[in-house]
């Protein structure tokens, strides 16, 4: 491994974690698409501020994409007040403006200088490492590293110091207002939040895959753990497994680097989508078939049950008769009974079927409930 | 350049009139489709299918190693229609919301587009060149050959739209009605989606991935401004997408260095900003009038209503009250001076020398009817 290669590793993977902190909120909040408003319409910022300072990694510059990003939060909200348009609508308005602005401005005037709409659109983390951080001519690593650890110490610190109302206002908003809370003002915290991240984040992944980074490994911790704390920790965990394995597969077939991030980040939440414990889809599957067949035994305790004692009791309580009574096919039947026969609900004699005293107290609480 | 020159340019200038034809067919497909999108509340569904439409069109190229337009639009067209299966699969499936599996299927799919477009970019051969025009959309590279593909795909949107109307009108409106009446409301759901897509793919060769999202919301949303009627606000959107399409494709001739897709954007999003305040009933600026005006009046009947009631506390009716008296009473301190006047040109009160007032004859009739209507609304 080159020192590049390592470099752009810590990157990615101080990306991934930076992104995947505001990320959980946004997905819990339901609110995942304002950060693909924000990471589109900053390019406006970016490009305005490029004009004056020059230099892509000024603090000037970030401080105006940001403000940019708060300016669409803004937008959507004024234009979701007038009670014209549904928010969803008002989202898909305002960034494309913003946006259009932006790649008018770079075609029109940056011809000459060093700025195009694919880097940020689509970012170039291979390049990062040549962007050096220098005190005092002292070498102290790539620019991107240092701003994107900054940026990730304010998400982590605030949302540490915020936690409570964070926390609060997310899963109800309506008691963070009656407490005090203000539950506008975390809204436009977080959404700065949101903003500053996309920002710092754009030159390395791009601004539209920043949204991958933001939305892919909250959502996939979403469906491990009921906590927040768990939920903000799994993601961090994921986006960087995500960041990292991705790096790998793009050098490995010499690919972009973010699209391989982006890429990896969907094959983790796919896998937990399908294998996760409790909500994956083969979790719910199995499930459903435990409970299939759990109904089925429950079925026929009952139907045992009722006819127990009586005279057609000979005649129901046979094992060729569910056919009739139930419209169970021969397999089910069999499986069912083999079934009920291993968990001691039911004997079978020459096909005459007996409930054991416990078959007899399940089909009862069955009955009752 | 004057305007008969614009229009003899839009006849005969030959990429002017390719770049004003698509445009001008793709704003008129996606600004239908996106009616039913907004009504259907999926107005970002457009972002999502055009996003994710990048892999398919790297993978058409893949597969057949040619950039025929045909191709391209069917590789973009199973990959957004994949992407829009894969979100209300997710959403079904699992407690994820639907913004989430928006964003997610969005960035990854177009992440794997950009890898797959990368891969491309390093194979041997270079008839590659040009895949990219797909990201920002490149209308002037617009061939006759695109333009007629795009017009054929459109025209079989149109015309599902309109063999289907009545079923695409109840399923935006009311979807239980429409199962109940019998109607296969998943296969509705799935052909609206399906020209949905195919509307969003036919544009992404003129304004590009990124900003073919507004044109399918941004048409919408302005024609839901003017009218409450479906039928009216999809021809109206189809009218706005055309405008801003071609207007687009002619302002960016007449100017160097303005790419064709923003400016169709802005052009249609000036129309929205428009219709936003000026569309007759909703319009926010006849709104502000209406607000206005009904301040005005209360204000207005509060004075006459206050001078009525001191009128009552006095054998004369007629007795001269100070400014100052009437200022007390009323709840808008900085409307009574305006509100007297008004009054007084409406012969309802009358001014009495050293900033006095007094109901007339006429005011204490009006008074005693407002009373007498708000006694009966209660």
């Amino acid at each position: 491994m080159s020192m590049a290669q390592i470099e752009i590793q810590l990157i990615a993977a101080v990306v991934a974690a930076a992104c995947a902190l505001p990320g959980v909120f946004l997905v819990l909040r339901r609110t995942a698409m304002m950060s693909d408003a924000i990471s589109h319409s900053i390019l406006f910022g970016i490009v305005l501020a490029f004009f004056i300072t020059e230099d892509l990694t000024s603090p000037f510059l970030i401080i105006a994409a940001t403000l940019t990003g708060v300016l669409t939060v803004s937008l959507v909200e004024l234009l979701g007040k007038t009670g014209l348009l549904k928010e969803d609508a008002s989202i898909g308005l305002v960034f494309p403006v913003l946006f259009s602005i932006g790649v008018i401005l770079v075609a029109r005037y940056a011809g000459d200088v060093h700025l195009d709409t694919d880097a940020i659109l689509l970012g170039e983390l291979a390049f990062a490492p040549f962007n050096r951080f220098e005190i005092f001519g002292v070498d102290i690593g790539p620019k991107s590293l240092w701003l994107m650890s900054g940026i990730f110490l304010i998400d982590a610190l605030f949302i540490f110091l915020f936690y409570k109302e964070l926390k609060l206002s997310t899963f109800d908003s309506a008691l963070a207002a009656s407490l005090g809370f203000a539950p506008g003002m975390i809204h436009y915290a977080l959404m700065t939040l949101v903003s500053i991240t996309a920002v710092g984040a754009f030159d390395a992944v791009g601004s539209i895959l920043v949204v991958a980074l933001m939305v892919a490994p909250p959502a996939s911790a979403y469906l491990l753990t009921d906590r927040l704390k768990w939920m903000l920790l799994l993601s961090v965990g994921l986006g960087i497994a995500g960041a990292l394995s991705g790096f790998w597969i793009a050098t490995l077939f010499d690919v972009s680097i973010s699209g391989a991030m982006a890429s990896m980040s969907g094959v983790v939440f796919l896998l937990i989508f399908l294998f996760a414990p409790d909500r994956g889809l083969i979790a719910a599957a199995r499930r459903k078939m435990r409970q299939r067949w759990e109904f089925a035994q429950t079925m026929l305790a009952i139907h045992l049950f009722t006819h127990e004692g009586l005279p057609e009791a000979n005649r129901e309580n046979r094992f060729d008769h569910l056919d009739e009574h139930l419209r169970w096919n021969e397999p089910f039947s069999r499986r069912v009974v083999s079934l009920a026969e291993k968990n001691g609900l039911l004997r079978q004699t020459n096909g005459f079927l007996e409930l054991t005293p416990s078959g007899r107290e399940n089909a009862r609480k069955a009955i009752v409930r | 350049m004057n305007i008969a020159e614009v229009l003899h340019n839009l006849l005969f200038d030959y990429t002017l009139r390719t770049v004003a034809l698509g445009a001008g067919i793709l704003g008129i497909v996606s600004g239908a489709l996106g009616c039913f999108a907004m009504l259907r509340r999926q107005s970002l569904l457009g972002d999502s299918v055009s996003h994710t439409a990048l892999p398919g069109i790297a993978v058409a190229f893949l597969l057949t190693g040619t950039k025929s337009p045909v191709m391209m639009i069917l590789g973009a067209a199973v990959a957004g229609w994949l992407g829009t299966y894969a979100v209300i699969q997710i959403v079904r499936r699992s407690r994820i919301k639907t913004d989430t599996a928006l964003g997610l299927i969005l960035s990854v799919f177009f992440g794997f587009g950009l890898v797959l477009l990368t891969y491309i970019q390093k194979l041997p051969n270079s008839r590659q060149a040009g895949l990219e025009k797909f990201l920002f959309g490149q209308a002037s590279a617009l061939l006759v050959e695109d333009v007629i593909t795009m017009g054929i795909l459109g025209g079989i949107v149109i015309l599902t739209l309109f063999f289907f109307w009545k079923e695409f009108k109840l399923l935006s409106f009311d979807p239980d009605f429409l199962e109940i009446l019998g109607f296969p409301v998943r296969w509705i759901e799935s052909l609206l989606t399906l020209i949905l897509v195919i509307a969003i793919v036919i544009g992404l060769q003129t304004v590009g991935v990124v900003l073919m999202s507004a044109m399918v919301v941004a048409p919408a949303a302005a024609a839901r401004q003017w009218t409450d009627r479906l039928s009216l606000m999809v021809v109206l959107a189809a009218l706005f997408g055309a405008i801003s399409g071609i207007a687009g494709a002619v302002i960016s001739s007449l100017t160097a260095h303005l790419p064709t897709g923003p400016t169709i954007v802005l052009c249609i999003s000036a129309i929205v900003i428009i219709s936003i305040t000026l569309a007759p009933n909703r319009g926010l600026f006849w709104k502000w009038l209406r607000q206005l005006n009904d301040r005005r009046r209360l204000a207005l009947e509060a004075v006459l209503l206050d001078l009525y009631e001191l009128s009552r506390q006095h054998a004369d009716p007629q007795h001269p009250h100070s400014v100052e008296t009437i200022r007390t009473m009323s709840f808008h301190t900085a409307r009574v001076d305006k509100s007297l006047e008004i009054l007084e040109e409406k012969n309802l009160a009358r001014r009495i020398p050293g900033e006095y007032w007094a109901i007339t004859d006429m005011g204490r009739a009006e008074a005693e009817k407002s009373i007498q209507n708000m006694e009966r609304r209660t």
